[in-house]
């Protein structure tokens, strides 16, 4: 090491040591997972007042792919916003990115599975429940704030791989919108339905990725 | 209680006053850190000219990183991580540039030094607040090019002797400092 380079390395450490406040540690993973959902939780409660509740459950019991499409949504939202946080702080396995991907392939099965039930009959035509289009507009919506949380709350540690846990961060986002969905769309996707959801998660995956690695990169 | 495992336990200890704001903890647990990192970016293949800004971006996210160090964990895969990641951000972006840059020694040398004007410029209008930020967040070699050559207004073969660097290498960086600075400070990056 030359002179000035031990030299400029103590500046730093001196202007480094000089800047230094008193920080609190983060709270575990975990926690900070618990706190995000709790968001997801309270927007449920919200649309449950509008839902017709009733209805809804007995559509859930008539249907156990939708039950398991749910399950699958919410159970994608709950482990995606666990793994970018555990992707956030420095020295934890990368393998934590692969949390939510069974959750997700049963969100994606059951999904198609209910989609295949539903399929019409030859000659017929099966009358979507809720038009698409909104359908699109109440994910992305819906997935809005819940990533701008989830990335405010990723902005106080220091992801090392910002792409990665921005993508998760979307997967949460969109995967707990789409469980929200339920409470105004009880009924099976149709192939429209599918494809409308597909691409809205898509969309707020890309989003994140591309947004939030910008945000979390700083 | 092994070597390593006692001397884990050390820094560990060391971050937690630091993280507490005890500031001759952190000089020293940041001073630990050094060879650490230079070692993890020798490993990781950094140029060992490029392995004291390796190092210097390691102190910067430690900085950055504090929060996320749980003092019930061990340190060093905590830094490993850190260092690793720098060590490949490094040759990324030397990847990149090689990618993009052509190398001109006599081109370099021969630039003509309208550059220091508009660091001159911009402190007049006002922004030197904004300069002096801007200028802090650039990559350690960059800032000591701007530094020496921008703000103390030395020679290039002063600044070369001062930092034991090349006049190219110096210019070179005085350039790359200037494009990031003119895109920060909203001139324009074209130099």
């Amino acid at each position: 090491m030359r002179m000035s380079d031990s030299t400029a390395q103590e500046g730093l450490i001196g202007r480094l040591a000089e800047n230094l406040r008193p920080v609190t540690p983060l709270p575990a993973p975990w926690k900070r997972t618990v706190f995000w959902f709790a968001a997801v939780v309270v927007l449920a409660a919200l649309l449950a007042t509008q839902a017709d509740l009733p209805a809804l459950l007995v559509r859930l019991r008539a249907a156990p792919d939708m039950w398991l499409s749910q399950a699958g949504a919410l159970l994608t939202a709950f482990l995606a916003a666990w793994a970018a946080f555990q992707t956030s702080v420095p020295g934890r396995s990368t393998w934590w990115a692969a949390l939510p991907l069974p959750a997700f392939l049963l969100w994606v099965g059951a999904s198609t599975a209910g989609c295949l039930r539903l399929s019409p009959l030859p000659g017929t035509e099966h009358e979507p429940a809720m038009h698409p289009v909104v359908c699109l507009e109440f994910l992305v919506i819906v997935s809005a704030p819940l990533a701008g949380l989830l990335t405010w709350r990723l902005m106080r540690a220091c992801p090392l791989r910002p792409g990665l846990t921005a993508l998760l961060a979307g997967l949460a986002s969109s995967g707990a919108a789409a469980s929200l969905l339920a409470f105004l769309h009880p009924f099976d996707a149709t192939a429209d339905d599918l494809l409308v959801h597909f691409v809205a998660v898509l969309g707020v995956v890309g989003l994140c990725r591309v947004f939030g690695k910008r945000v979390l990169d700083q | 209680m092994s070597q390593a495992a006692e001397a884990d336990r050390r820094l560990a200890d060391l971050m937690k006053r630091a993280q507490a704001g005890d500031r001759a903890a952190y000089q020293a647990v940041l001073r630990a850190c050094v060879p650490l990192a230079a070692a993890a970016a020798r490993r990781a293949g950094v140029p060992p000219s490029a392995v004291d800004d390796v190092v210097q971006d390691v102190l910067l996210t430690i900085h950055r990183a504090l929060p996320t160090y749980d003092p019930a964990r061990p340190f060093m895969p905590w830094l490993r991580a850190i260092a690793a990641r720098r060590a490949i951000d490094s040759l990324r972006s030397q990847g990149r540039r090689g990618a993009r840059e052509v190398h001109d020694e006599a081109a370099y040398l021969n630039h003509p030094e309208e550059d220091v004007d508009f660091i001159e410029q911009a402190a007049r209008q006002g922004d030197a607040a904004r300069l002096r930020e801007a200028i802090a967040t650039l990559p350690p070699r960059q800032r000591e090019a701007v530094e020496i050559l921008g703000l103390r207004e030395q020679t290039l073969e002063q600044a070369a002797e001062a930092t034991g660097h090349s006049k190219v290498a110096l210019k070179v960086n005085f350039f790359r400092a200037i494009r990031s600075l003119r895109s920060r400070l909203g001139g324009n990056a074209d130099v």
